[in-house]
């Protein structure tokens, strides 16, 4: 080997060296604050409960698991699905969908509105849509239930004003959930898509309309196919918290409509049964990373289309 | 001039864009100007000119403040751009990055309307015109920049336009390649048959291209004619200034007859030229343009002018000697390399400058 070529190595080397050290304590703090409880998440899903919570260490059992998805009679033993279970995932699949899709309908426009300000004005926009940030997400949605209760700023104007007489109830219903959660995800919806389209060379856009393209032809074959990573990005960071979403439903719905996130908080809670409630978390991260990977796939696919 | 055989006619058009306080930008300025069917027009004008304003207002993407523009007889200023049957090459071209080649072609005909197979047939028509029929399923991503403008030139082509607007289409690719898509695009023009209004900066563009020009500045047109009108009879000192090289002479009219004036030069010596259209009394001063390459030079104390060489440039096809005059302004004569040795002067050295007869005009201002 000729000196040049064993110096370059070596400095390779010494490049990976400082790499390793660099990234060391991000990947520390990834071990012992991710990997590690999930692991331990995972191992009490296979223990068998403890009769105050807890669990009882290192007897292993299929229990926590078994009862995601099938329950025992009382009466006579016999094993069906666990229908409760099924329709809390359900709603709350459902619900993290609905709320996904009106984030969407009514973040779309608030981004194009954006994008196309004047750049000045475009960054105290920007600014302003994440202003919800800076509060506490339990007094946001508490500032919610002031709006929407009975006594609360729509019911009173909307009487007020005369349309109805006496005031709608709106809290403790699946509304009262896609109000307060369509607000707290509005924003993770509008940052990416806002993202996407500021990067639209506008000539594209008058393009289409020399082609003969009306508006609506130009959003849905010019506009949408080029927001698409923008459109699939929001949708995952409002879909997948709002699966496990916890605080919303629980404040707002009353509680009385479970959604996955309330559910599992109960199993640890009044429940007192752990192991469920680590597999229906490990059901939960299931779910979440099957998304995700429909996500990076869609994403990686789009990318072609934009390399220069 | 406003006959229904023009393609476009701009009636008193003018645009002005209102800034962010109380300034206002008049871009156009009551322009009329009367493009024919089949005609190659060209826009020609510095930046800011207002030839990319007009080129928006024809297409649609913009509104004129004042005005009106027909086409083929019918007012179309205030259509929006897509119930125009006019088309655009953009600057940089605008191909619709997540479409194929193919699919940028056939968009046009898809928004008409127009069913499949004869979308599939133009589209292979079109690819066939600009001579890329291997490239239909690439992305415009994955082809050069002489290959997307030959896209751009097919997808605004397709829908078979009335007018096509070409918005400097040539100004992002290299030398080479511009002077064989200026070819491409005159023969584009013969073989569609359709009106071009092509928009540039480049004079020499311009002059090659065009069948008309229109040299605009400051938001009005100050000539329109064919390239060598505009050439050889400049209406303006802007207009001689802007297309070639040109040599400013000043000087005192001191007779006229039968159409011609004989000026009196401050640098000294006489040339004779077409008199002005509305007469030049004797005495009144004047500006007489002289393109170098009708000048030649001559030994010292011959021609009509004396000056004294101050710089040599080769060009390798020609040469211009810049010499410097009696009253102190600036001559340029440009010599074929074919007629003068390299080193026949040198700065420093007097020489005299014959003026072809016939060629020295007299400006209008």
């Amino acid at each position: 080997m000729s000196d040049a070529a064993r110096i370059a190595e070596e400095a390779r080397r010494a490049d990976i060296r400082t790499r390793w050290w660099l990234t060391a304590p991000a990947l520390f703090i990834l071990f012992i604050a991710a990997v590690g409880p999930l692991f331990v998440v995972l191992l009490f899903s296979l223990m068998v409960k403890g009769d105050y919570g807890d669990v009882k260490y290192w007897q292993f059992s299929t229990d926590g698991w078994f009862s995601v998805f099938f329950e025992r009679d009382i009466f006579d033993d016999t094993v069906g699905l666990a229908q409760a279970h099924m329709e809390i995932l359900w709603r709350s699949v459902k619900l993290s969908l609905i709320t996904t899709l009106l984030t969407l309908l009514v973040g779309f426009p608030t981004a194009y509105y954006i994008s196309i300000q004047p750049p000045k004005k475009r960054d105290l926009l920007v600014f302003m849509i994440t202003i919800p940030f800076w509060t506490n997400i339990l007094i946001r949605t508490f500032a919610m239930q002031e709006v929407i209760r009975n006594e609360g700023v729509i019911n009173t104007l909307l009487i007020w004003a005369g349309f109805i007489e006496r005031p709608i109830q709106i809290m403790y219903t699946d509304w009262a959930i896609f109000f307060g959660m369509v607000y707290v995800y509005l924003p993770l919806m509008v940052l990416p898509l806002y993202a996407s389209m500021e990067k639209i060379d506008f000539r594209l856009v008058e393009a289409g309309y020399d082609l003969y393209a009306g508006r609506f032809q130009v959003l849905r074959r010019v506009i949408i196919p080029l927001v698409k990573p923008g459109i699939v990005a929001g949708s995952i960071l409002v879909f997948i918290p709002s699966l496990g979403a916890y605080v919303t439903p629980r404040v707002l719905g009353g509680g009385k409509n479970l959604m996955l996130g309330n559910l599992i908080d109960l199993q640890f809670g009044q429940g007192k049964n752990w192991p469920l409630g680590a597999a229906l978390s490990i059901t939960l991260l299931v779910i979440v990373t099957v998304a995700l990977l429909v996500y990076v796939r869609n994403a990686s696919r789009q990318g072609g289309g934009h390399g220069h | 001039m406003a006959s229904a055989a023009s393609a476009i006619d701009a009636r008193g058009v003018s645009k002005v864009f209102k800034g962010a306080g109380q300034d206002e930008v008049r871009a156009l300025d009551n322009v009329s100007v009367a493009i024919r069917e089949n005609e190659f027009f060209t826009l020609l004008g510095p930046s800011g000119c207002g030839k990319t304003t007009l080129l928006r207002l024809i297409a649609g993407f913009d509104f004129p403040t004042e005005g009106e523009i027909l086409l083929h007889g019918e007012n179309i200023a205030l259509l929006p751009p897509y119930k125009r049957p006019v088309n655009t090459v953009f600057q940089n071209y605008a191909l619709f990055p997540h479409m194929t080649v193919g699919q940028n072609i056939a968009f046009g005909l898809e928004m008409l309307g127009k069913p499949r197979d004869e979308i599939n047939a133009r589209v292979t028509e079109m690819l066939k015109l600009v001579r890329m029929e291997d490239l239909r399923d690439r992305r415009t991503s994955q082809i050069s920049g002489g290959q997307q403008q030959r896209v751009a030139l097919a997808r605004a082509l397709a829908p078979r336009p009335k007018v096509l607007l070409l918005d400097e289409p040539l100004s992002a690719l290299d030398y080479k390649l511009r002077k064989d898509m200026q070819i491409e695009l005159k023969r584009l023009q013969h073989d569609t048959g359709i009106t071009f209004i092509f928009v540039t900066h480049d004079q020499e563009e311009a002059l090659t291209m065009s069948d008309r020009i229109a040299v605009m500045s400051k938001g009005k047109i100050l000539q329109v004619g064919a390239p060598h009108d505009i050439y050889v009879r400049p209406a303006d000192r802007f207009v001689a200034n802007f297309i070639g090289e040109t040599n400013f002479l000043v000087g005192r009219i001191a007779s006229e007859k039968a159409g011609k004036a004989k000026v009196e030069l401050a640098a000294g010596g006489t040339l004779s030229a077409d008199a002005p259209d509305r007469g030049a009394p004797r005495g009144s001063e004047v500006t007489i343009v002289v393109r170098p390459e009708n000048a030649t030079l001559v030994p010292s104390g011959k021609g009509d002018i004396a000056g004294v060489v101050e710089n040599v440039v080769y060009f390798g096809t020609d040469t211009h000697v810049h010499l410097k005059l009696a009253d102190g302004s600036q001559f340029i004569v440009r010599q074929q390399n074919a007629t003068l040795a390299s080193d026949d002067y040198k700065p420093g050295q007097k020489a005299g400058i014959a003026v072809a007869p016939g060629t020295p005009r007299i400006l209008k201002d």
